[in-house]
C-alpha cells in the first residue's frame, strides 16, 4: 500500500528535481489559498444574506401567495420531461442498431445519474439547506418522484403514442408561460427565475431563425446571401451590452409607443436576434461539413431541393455541431446577466447586490459573500449542461462515424 | 426549392402534339422564381427598414431631437474621471477618449490573457499531476460563470475593498496598492516621446536580429538571437532616455493621494482582471486542443532528437500548436474586445458608457448609437486584419 502511493508520488509528483520544485512551490501556494478559501467558506463568510434572501434571488419580487404558479410548472415539466425521456429510451431500446448493455439496477441508474448531474444535484441541495423550512424539500420529493413515475409510464405507453408526447413539451411551455404570466406580469419577472426563462424562450426562438440565416448564406441565391452575411456580421461585431441598451433607450423611436413591448420582451427579442448570428455561423460550419456527395445522392434521387436540405443535409449538419450549439447555448444563459445590467431587471446577479444595501445588511461589506453564491448557481448551471454536452457528442459520435 | 417534379405527359388530341419541347412558361422557369423569391424578400426588408427609418423621422420630429450628426460638435457637459477630458470640448473628443480606453483596456488584456492561456493549456498537459489538475480546475471554474459576474466581483468584491490609502499595500516604491488604484514607476516623458523611443529601440533590437540570423545562416554558427538582441534594445533604451531627458517617476504616498509614477484607476485594474482571467480559460482550451491536434510523432521525433522538454515544445510542438490555434485565438481577442463594454457596469468610460452618458446628456440616440456600431465593427475589422495577416505569414507554404 505505502509502496504504490510511494510509486504514484514518484510519477506523478516527483519526476525529478524540476518537477519536485514546481510541485513544492504549487502546492505551497495552492494550500494557502485553499486555506483562505475554506476559512471564508466556514468561519469568516457570513451566509445569513444569502439564507434571508434566498426567495429574492431565486424569483425576484416574485408575492408568495402566488408561489403556487411556480411549482405547479415545476412538477409539470418533471412529468412531461419524465414522460420524454421514457418515450426516448423505448425508442432507443427498440432502436434496430442499439448496442445492448444489459438491464442495470435502479441503484446503477441513479449512481450514474448522479454522477452526470453532480453539479446540479449539490446546489439544489445546498439551496434546500439554506431554506430550512419544510415546503422546498417536499416540491424536490414531489418533483423527482413524479419524474420518475413519468418516466416507467413512458416507457411502457405504445410506441404509436409517442408524438402525443412530443405535442406536449410545446403546449406545455405554452401553458407555463401562461400560467407564470399570470401572478405579476412577465415583466415584474425576477431572480433565477428570470434568467433561466429569458435564456430558455431565447434559445428556442433564436435557434430556427439562425438555420435559416445559415441557409440563406449557403444559398445559391446573391441577394438572400448578401442579406444574411450583412445580417450575420453586423451582429457579430457589436457587443450585447451596446444591443441591448439600445434597444432600452432607442427602441420607442422605432416603433409606435402604443405598440412599444414591455422590458422582458426586448430583451428576448434583442438575445434572439444576437444569438441567432452565432447559431447561424455555427449551422453553415456545419452544413460546410456534409460531403457533396450526400447533396447529389438526393438529387440523383430525384428529392426537391427542399426536401434534400430538410431530410439529408440539415440532420447531419446539426448533429455535427451539438457541442458547439451547447456552447453558445451555455453563453446565452450567462449572458441573460446582461440584460439585467442594462435594463435594470433585478435578475440573480443583480438581485444579490441590490441585496447588499438592505437595511439589515448595509455597510457589513456582505457583497463577496452574495456573489460568491450567484457564481456558485451560474456554474453549476453550465458546468452540468457542458458535460451533458460532452457526453452527447461521445454517444452520437462526432468525428468518428 | 424550385424544382419541378416531372408530370407524366397527357396523352392530347394527335394533331395539337408538337415534337420539339415547348417553351417553359415563365411561372415554371427556376430562373425566373428563383429572382422573384429573391427580389420579394429584398423588397420585403426594403419595406421594414423604410418603415422604422420613417417613424424615427416622425418620432424625432415630434419630440424635437435633431436625427444628424451635429451633436458631435456640441459640448459634452459630463467629465470622465481621471481625464482631462473638459466638460466644455466637443462630444467627438469624447466619444474619441472612450474609443481610445477601450483599446487600452483590450490590448493590454489581449497580451496578458494570451500569456495567462498559454501558460494554463500547456499546464492541463503536464505531466506533474497537481499542476494539470489546477489547471483543469482553472479552466472549467472560469469557463463556466458569467463574465459580468466575474466584472463586478473584481470590482465590488475585490478593489473597492482594498485598504485607504493611509494603509496601503506598498512594494517598496514599485508598487502602491490601495482603493483609488494600482500606482508603479513609469517614466515622466510625453507619450509621443516614449513611443518614439520604443520605436527606436525595436527597429535596432529588428535589425540586430536580422543581421544574427544572416550569420547563421551563412557561418552555421548558433545564432544567440536572444543573447545579442536584449543588450543592444536595453542600451538604446537607457541612452536614448537619457539623452532625450526622460527620468523615471516612482509613486509616493503623499497624504491623501499617490504622486509620481503612473496610477491605473480601479475600475481599469478590475476591468482588466475579469477579462484576462475569463479569457485566458477560453484561451487555455484552444491552445491544449492545438497541442492535441499535433501527431504525437513531433512530440517524439523531438524527444528522440534528444532536445529537451522545454526545447521539444518551444521548437517542435508549439509552432505546429499556433498554426492551428491562430483563427479560434483571434475570435477569443475580437470577444475580449467587444466584452469590455462591461466596463459599461462599472463605470469604467470606455465606448459604449461613454455613448450611453452622453445620451443621457441630450445626444440624440439612434445616430449616437450608430456612431458606436461603426466604431466597434472598425475595432473588429482591424483585430480581423491583423490576424489574418498573422495567419498567412504562419500557414504552411502549400504542398
Amino acid at each position: 500500500m505505502l509502496g504504490s502511493i510511494g510509486a504514484w508520488l514518484r510519477a506523478n509528483l516527483f519526476r525529478n528535481r524540476t518537477d519536485a520544485v514546481v510541485t513544492v512551490v504549487v502546492g505551497s501556494i495552492l494550500l494557502y489559498a485553499l486555506y483562505r478559501f475554506l476559512r471564508f467558506l466556514f468561519v469568516t463568510g457570513r451566509w445569513e444574506i444569502v439564507r434571508v434572501n434566498l426567495p429574492l434571488y431565486l424569483t425576484g419580487a416574485w408575492p408568495s401567495d402566488e408561489l403556487w404558479r411556480i411549482t405547479t410548472v415545476i412538477v409539470a415539466a418533471a412529468l412531461v420531461g419524465g414522460l420524454a425521456a421514457g418515450v426516448a429510451a423505448r425508442r432507443a431500446a427498440e432502436a434496430p442498431d442499439r448496442v445492448d448493455t444489459g438491464p442495470r439496477s435502479p441503484g446503477r441508474v441513479a449512481l450514474d445519474l448522479l454522477d452526470r448531474l453532480w453539479p446540479a444535484v449539490a446546489t439544489v441541495l445546498l439551496l434546500l439547506i439554506l431554506a430550512r423550512t419544510a415546503a422546498p424539500w417536499l416540491l424536490v420529493v414531489a418533483a423527482v418522484v413524479v419524474a420518475i413515475a413519468a418516466n416507467q409510464v413512458g416507457r411502457r405507453l405504445p410506441l404509436r403514442v409517442g408524438w402525443l408526447v412530443n405535442l406536449a413539451i410545446p403546449v406545455g411551455v405554452v401553458a407555463a408561460l401562461w400560467l407564470l404570466n399570470g401572478g405579476v406580469g412577465w415583466n415584474e419577472w425576477g431572480g433565477l427565475l428570470l434568467n433561466l426563462a429569458l435564456a430558455a424562450i431565447a434559445i428556442t426562438l433564436c435557434f430556427p431563425f439562425g438555420v435559416l440565416l445559415a441557409l440563406g448564406r449557403r444559398s445559391t441565391f446573391p441577394i438572400l446571401r448578401l442579406l444574411s452575411t450583412v445580417y450575420i456580421e453586423l451582429f457579430r461585431g457589436v457587443p450585447l451590452i451596446a444591443l441591448l441598451l439600445l434597444a432600452n433607450q432607442a427602441l420607442g423611436f422605432f416603433i409606435p409607443q402604443s405598440i412599444a413591448p414591455g422590458r422582458t420582451v426586448r430583451a428576448i427579442v434583442v438575445l434572439t436576434l444576437f444569438t441567432a448570428a452565432y447559431v447561424a455561423e455555427i449551422v453553415r460550419g456545419g452544413l460546410q461539413s456534409v460531403p457533396p456527395g450526400q447533396i447529389e445522392a438526393g438529387k440523383a434521387n430525384g428529392l426537391t431541393a427542399l426536401a434534400i436540405t430538410r431530410r439529408i443535409v440539415l440532420p447531419q449538419a446539426i448533429r455535427n455541431v451539438i457541442p458547439a450549439l451547447v456552447g453558445q447555448f451555455i453563453s446565452l444563459f450567462k449572458d441573460t446577466t446582461l440584460a439585467g445590467a442594462a435594463m435594470g431587471f433585478l435578475d440573480l446577479l443583480r438581485a444579490a447586490e441590490a441585496s447588499t444595501q438592505q437595511d439589515a445588511f448595509r455597510g457589513d461589506g456582505l457583497i463577496a459573500e452574495a456573489l460568491v453564491f450567484v457564481l456558485l448557481v451560474f456554474w453549476a448551471g453550465s458546468y452540468t449542461m457542458s458535460r451533458e454536452s460532452q457526453r452527447l457528442e461521445k454517444r452520437l459520435g462526432v468525428g468518428v462515424r | 426549392m424550385t424544382t419541378t417534379t416531372p408530370t407524366p405527359e397527357q396523352p392530347t388530341s394527335g394533331s395539337e402534339r408538337s415534337t420539339a419541347p415547348a417553351a417553359v412558361p415563365f411561372w415554371r422557369n427556376v430562373r425566373v422564381l428563383a429572382w422573384t423569391f429573391q427580389l420579394v424578400v429584398l423588397g420585403l426588408v426594403i419595406v421594414v427598414l423604410a418603415i422604422l427609418f420613417n417613424n424615427v423621422r416622425i418620432n424625432s420630429q415630434n419630440q424635437g431631437i435633431p436625427t444628424g450628426f451635429d451633436f458631435l460638435d456640441q459640448p459634452t457637459s459630463f467629465t470622465i474621471p481621471a481625464n482631462d477630458l473638459r466638460d466644455t470640448q466637443p462630444v467627438r473628443d469624447a466619444i474619441v477618449e472612450g474609443t481610445l480606453n477601450t483599446l487600452r483596456v483590450s490590448v493590454v488584456g489581449i497580451i496578458l490573457a494570451t500569456v495567462v492561456g498559454v501558460l494554463i493549456g500547456i499546464g492541463r498537459l503536464s505531466g506533474n499531476w497537481l499542476v494539470r489538475n489546477l489547471a483543469r480546475v482553472y479552466v472549467e471554474a472560469l469557463r463556466n460563470i458569467p463574465l459580468l459576474g466575474l466584472v463586478v466581483f473584481a470590482y465590488l468584491a475585490i478593489v473597492l475593498t482594498l485598504p485607504r490609502v493611509d494603509d496601503s499595500i506598498q512594494a517598496g516604491n514599485l508598487l502602491i496598492i490601495n482603493t483609488r488604484g494600482a500606482s508603479i514607476p513609469w517614466p515622466d516623458g510625453t507619450n509621443l516621446l516614449l513611443v518614439g523611443l520604443l520605436a527606436l529601440a525595436a527597429i535596432a533590437g529588428w535589425s540586430v536580429r536580422r543581421w544574427r540570423l544572416g550569420v547563421s545562416e551563412r557561418t552555421g554558427e548558433p545564432s544567440r538571437v536572444v543573447a545579442w538582441v536584449t543588450p543592444v534594445v536595453l542600451l538604446v533604451l537607457f541612452w536614448g532616455a537619457v539623452l532625450a531627458g526622460v527620468g523615471i517617476t516612482s509613486p509616493m504616498i503623499d497624504g491623501p493621494r499617490v504622486t509620481g509614477g503612473m496610477t491605473l484607476q480601479p475600475e481599469y485594474f478590475a476591468l482588466l482582471m475579469a477579462l484576462v482571467t475569463y479569457t485566458a480559460s477560453h484561451i487555455a482550451e484552444i491552445v491544449r486542443g492545438s497541442i492535441q491536434a499535433v501527431p504525437r510523432g513531433q512530440g517524439e521525433a523531438a524527444k528522440a532528437m534528444a532536445l529537451t522538454g522545454v526545447q521539444q515544445m518551444r521548437h517542435v510542438v508549439l509552432p505546429q500548436a499556433f498554426r492551428i490555434a491562430i483563427p479560434p485565438i483571434a475570435n477569443q481577442y475580437l470577444n475580449l474586445m467587444k466584452n469590455s463594454s462591461l466596463g459599461f457596469v462599472i463605470s469604467y468610460f470606455e465606448l459604449t458608457k461613454v455613448v450611453s452618458t452622453t445620451i443621457g446628456n441630450r445626444s440624440p440616440a439612434i445616430p449616437a448609437y450608430l456612431v458606436l456600431i461603426l466604431i466597434y465593427l472598425v475595432l473588429s475589422l482591424i483585430i480581423s486584419l491583423i490576424m489574418n495577416t498573422a495567419n498567412r505569414r504562419l500557414e504552411l507554404p502549400s504542398r
